[in-house]
């Protein structure tokens, strides 16, 4: 009996015409994503370790004040203790009232503190929060546990 | 005159499309922050002068936290380390339940690290309470209740941290 080899069939090639679709898709999905980081840093910000954190709802109206020692680096300003930076500059607690009265009253304040600042300056600037009657208040931590 | 047959136009070859829009897509994922900004929600006490604000409460039922420019704390006159915070809070609510008022004093100088430390630890006592109770009483977990059932387990235990106003104050222990 005379048996017929087969021939191992190729496999056909895998079309990658879609490739460029599949690509674009996460492409506009990342565009619509992202978030460009725009604001300058001028002040020095770690945040401090915490565990019982909560998410902050992308819906809500956030008011960010940036409490930390100024980047530049110099002894003197390291002795003249935290600044605050509010927007683009640095900023005094005076000013804070009109910074967040811009947003609704139910709007959120996220103060993001440097953890080796005083409690003295974050004090005054909670006082100038209820003045200006915004008490929701937020301390931006990092998830993790203190040691 | 010879009028040239015009051709198809020639089709531009995409090939090289995947990868520009590779790049873009690398470039977007580079630049993305996905992560949601995190942080301990407070209620601040809304802004009230005068003397008839301030409720006096009998210096025995507070539970009186303070925190010296040293970082050192001192619980109703005794000084503790931060570790036991949260089992010592606990066990006043847990005894005190609807009478327990937390008070929270701290120094101008106090480090902001260490007053963060502090005010977590009493919101993870808080949470630990609730957390107890929700089993106790609905055998679940206190995030997967209900608002109502939630507001249940709070009225038993209210979330009542008072940050006192004066800054500067020295070490003395409370009577």
């Amino acid at each position: 009996m005379k048996r017929r080899i087969r021939k191992p069939r190729k496999t056909p090639a895998v079309s990658t015409a879609s490739l460029p679709d599949i690509i674009f898709i996460l492409l506009f999905f990342f565009m619509v994503v992202a978030v460009i980081k725009n604001q300058d840093l001028l002040v020095e910000v770690q945040l401090p370790v915490a565990s019982e954190l909560e998410e902050i709802k992308r819906s809500e109206t956030v008011n960010h004040i940036y409490i930390g020692y100024p980047k530049i680096s110099s002894t003197k300003s390291k002795l003249s203790g935290p600044k605050i930076q509010l927007n683009d500059a640095f900023a005094e607690v005076d000013e804070i009232g009109q910074f967040v009265r811009a947003n609704p009253d139910n709007a959120l304040t996220m103060l993001k503190v440097d953890e080796a600042a005083t409690m003295g300056l974050i004090t005054e600037v909670k006082t100038a929060l209820r003045k200006a009657n915004r008490l929701k208040l937020n301390y931006a931590a990092l998830q993790g546990m203190k040691n | 005159m010879n009028i040239k047959k015009r051709g198809n136009a020639p089709s531009i070859n995409a090939s090289s499309m995947a990868d520009v829009a590779f790049l873009l897509l690398i470039f977007f994922l580079v630049v993305t922050t996905i992560d949601v900004d995190k942080g301990i929600t407070v209620k601040l006490p809304p802004w009230c002068e005068g003397p008839d604000c301030v409720t006096e409460a009998p210096n025995s039922q507070i539970l009186s936290i303070k925190v010296n420019a040293a970082n050192q704390l001192l619980v109703k006159g005794t000084e503790i380390e931060i570790g036991a915070l949260k089992e010592r809070t606990k066990q006043y609510l847990l005894e005190k339940e609807k009478k327990s008022i937390i008070s929270l004093q701290n120094d101008r100088a106090t480090n902001y690290d260490t007053y963060l430390a502090v005010y977590n630890e009493l919101k993870a006592a808080y949470n630990e309470v609730w957390e107890q109770e929700a089993f106790k009483q609905y055998g679940e977990a206190y995030e997967r209740l209900g608002t109502d059932q939630k507001r249940e387990i709070r009225k038993i235990y209210p979330q009542v941290i008072s940050e006192a106003e004066s800054s500067d104050f020295s070490f003395v222990p409370a009577s």
